[in-house]
């Protein structure tokens, strides 16, 4: 008895073998898959706000608006990385626990990691596992926070790719978790956040 | 008149308000499509054409990019294995669990373990298995299954919906989307954290680094390996592109083929096991590459329905599909994806299914918005072909025969006599048209007075 794998790879030859001819893989330009431009910007950064917004996400580029919205969310309790908690550190009213804790899955109304990169075009965040303090700290708050450095912005989908290393996980997030499932209404915040921030510093 | 195929059937005895709820969720999302790929292209054929010759060129040396996706994922840790059929997949997942000892899976949206059944053996053995996409969640209290592949409860409206989480107790009645939503939210949270496995399947595989990509809007993917020590991706030897540059194109055409976003919001790119330093993440990675049937596919002259990057945008332009929605098709993939694969992937039960590529109009709507360009309506006339020649009889029935219509068309003689008698068909009544077939079809139409046969007489007497 042949292994599945066997077999599998058996079938494959069988099936392709009789063509006279394969398709060859055709070269394409990266111009190709680049949107174009909605509007001018004067920096890559102003592009990936308007993005962002579009995707209905939210852009701060200092830390105290930012605060001011935590409160007015009135989520003043959540999780931050480690090597970010600088950031929050004497803003009055807003506490967090800088390691993840499983069992305040519930009670973390926020969440603040890094963001590996931000890509202009779509206004997509990208985060990257070995940037990234805890998988759940990204994903679990009604709240995510994404601190972006703006030198990471990259201007495109190609550009973000090119980046991947060998990280063993990554994710392109583009605006709040949502599904449309029930009548096609749409709804923001299913099982990730329902509210996506980036943090833009320079 | 007598309506004999069983889609026609299952279109005309629908709920009413389950074909509006198919035909209006179907018809927003095409239109959407079409803004956003024109919107934000110049050239979108040109993007859907290299698409399409990217997949054909990958299934075409599909063995080799095969075996290298096997290698890359070896490197990255994960472990690669091969399932021949429906049988094979599950017993190596349901293996995986035992050897780690695992209970409770939580799943996300994948239409091959639709194929086998895998949600209904894990239960079977014993294992607890939760679906965590909202639609398939419904679709799991309800024991109800998919009718559309990117919507899959587009034939359910929020009453419905409301009533199956109050008689599962998730709360009382209350249809408003948002608190559906929100109790959705709440109670698959737990379950998230509870479970020993995370089972997916993948949109894409870059054969070049090792990489599944999955594609998700609620992020349950995500959540399906955050919180769980093992994944397990169950994945179709179909869904391999050569590189990591090939996925930025795919990216692009599947958000906004399937629902007209620009991006899908979570695209992941998964390579193995989580990051040393990462407190949450699986510890193990298995991914099952499953045949179960698609070499078949592979060797037979609809190979290029193997493209397919499952984004239903020829399910949502289809006038049949809107009519008669999903389950019409009887099977794991409806409208005109499903007319194709599913006789193809039944096998020898290909006769039962060979009615499904009549259902067509040949419009060729499905082939003008597919992402990687499958000439479907060409597929469907080979496959009506195949059950002609195979005489299946399901595919033949109330079909008339036209055989003294052929022999007529093809006899210049009688055709020209035919012609220029004609004019006698105005005067016979329908009921004695010697032919049950024209007889059947003018039960329902009228024809109109007939006015040819002058042409060829017209024609000789020019200078
Ligand atoms: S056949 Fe084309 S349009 Fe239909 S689901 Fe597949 S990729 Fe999309």
């Amino acid at each position: 008895m042949s292994s599945d794998r066997e077999k599998i790879f058996s079938a494959i030859r069988a099936a392709l073998d009789p063509l006279p001819t394969r398709t060859e893989k055709p070269e394409w330009e990266e111009s190709l898959v680049v949107c174009k431009p909605s509007g001018q910007f004067d920096s890559l950064k102003a592009q990936f706000a308007d993005k962002l917004a579009f995707a209905s996400g939210r852009f701060y580029d200092s830390v105290e608006p930012l605060a001011e919205f935590l409160k007015a969310e009135q989520s003043t309790f959540g999780y931050c990385d480690p090597a970010l908690a600088h950031l929050l550190d004497g803003v009055e009213g807003i506490t967090f626990d800088t390691e993840y804790d499983e069992s305040k899955i519930n009670e973390y109304s926020f969440g603040i990691t890094k963001g590996s990169a931000g890509i202009a075009e779509s206004g997509t965040i990208m985060l990257k596992d070995g940037d990234t303090s805890a998988r759940l700290g990204a994903l679990a708050p009604w709240i995510h926070i994404a601190v972006i450095d703006e030198a990471d912005i990259v201007p495109h989908i190609p550009a973000a790719i090119e980046r991947f290393g060998d990280d063993p996980s990554i994710i392109f997030a583009t605006g709040p978790s949502k599904t449309a499932d029930v009548e096609g209404i749409l709804i923001e915040g299913v099982h990730g956040p329902g509210i996506q921030v980036a943090l833009v510093l320079s | 008149m007598k309506t004999q195929q069983q889609i026609d059937r299952t279109a005309r005895d629908l709920d009413p308000e389950v074909h509006d709820s198919n035909f209006m969720g179907a018809k927003l999302k095409s239109e959407r499509r079409y803004a956003t790929l024109h919107r934000d292209y110049d050239d979108p054929d040109k993007l859907r054409e290299t698409a399409g010759l990217i997949k054909q060129h990958t299934l075409e040396h599909l063995d080799t990019y095969l075996a290298q996706a096997e290698a890359s994922f070896q490197r990255n840790g994960a472990t690669v294995h091969f399932a021949v059929d429906d049988d094979a997949v599950n017993a190596k997942v349901l293996s995986i669990m035992n050897e780690n000892n695992a209970k409770s899976v939580v799943k996300s949206k994948s239409m091959l373990t639709e194929e086998t059944h895998m949600l209904k053996y894990l239960e079977e053995n014993g294992k607890e298995v939760v679906e965590t996409d909202l639609g398939e969640f419904i679709l799991q209290i309800d024991n109800d299954h998919p009718s559309h592949i990117v919507t899959p409860i587009v034939h359910k409206n929020r009453r419905g919906i409301a009533k199956s989480f109050e008689r599962e107790g998730l709360g009382d009645y209350n249809d408003d989307p948002e608190t559906i939503t929100r109790r959705a939210r709440k109670h698959l949270r737990q379950k998230y954290i509870d479970a020993d496995v995370g089972l997916t399947g993948g949109n894409f595989v870059s054969a070049e680094s090792g990489r599944v990509v999955l594609v998700t809007n609620e992020g349950n993917a995500r959540f399906c390996m955050a919180a769980n020590k093992i994944h397990i991706a169950v994945i179709g030897i179909e869904k391999l592109v050569p590189t990591d540059r090939d996925l930025g194109l795919f990216l692009n055409l599947i958000g906004r083929s399937g629902t007209g976003q620009q991006l899908t919001v979570y695209n992941q790119f998964i390579a193995g096991p989580k990051s040393k330093d990462q407190p949450h993440g699986p510890e193990q990675t298995h991914i099952i590459f499953v045949d179960n049937r698609r070499t078949e596919v592979l060797a037979s002259d609809c190979r290029e329905i193997l493209r397919c990057i499952r984004c239903g945008a020829c399910l949502n332009v289809c006038p049949i599909y809107r009519q008669s929605g999903g389950h019409a098709y009887r099977s794991v993939y409806p409208g005109p994806v499903g007319a194709v694969l599913s006789p193809l992937l039944a096998g020898n039960r290909f006769p039962e299914l060979a009615d499904l590529p009549k259902a067509s109009s040949l419009c060729g709507a499905c082939n003008e918005v597919c992402p990687v360009n499958i000439p479907i309506p060409d597929l469907l006339l080979r496959l009506r072909d195949k059950a002609k020649r195979e005489g299946a009889k399901v595919a033949m029935k109330g079909t008339p025969n036209l055989a003294m219509w052929a022999t007529l068309c093809s006899q210049p003689t009688m055709w020209k006599t035919a012609l220029s008698m004609g004019h006698t068909m105005n005067y016979i009544p329908t009921e004695l048209v010697p032919h049950p077939s024209a007889k059947s079809w003018q039960g329902a139409r009228k024809l109109p007075k007939f006015q040819g046969g002058e042409f060829r007489k017209w024609f000789k007497n020019r200078k």
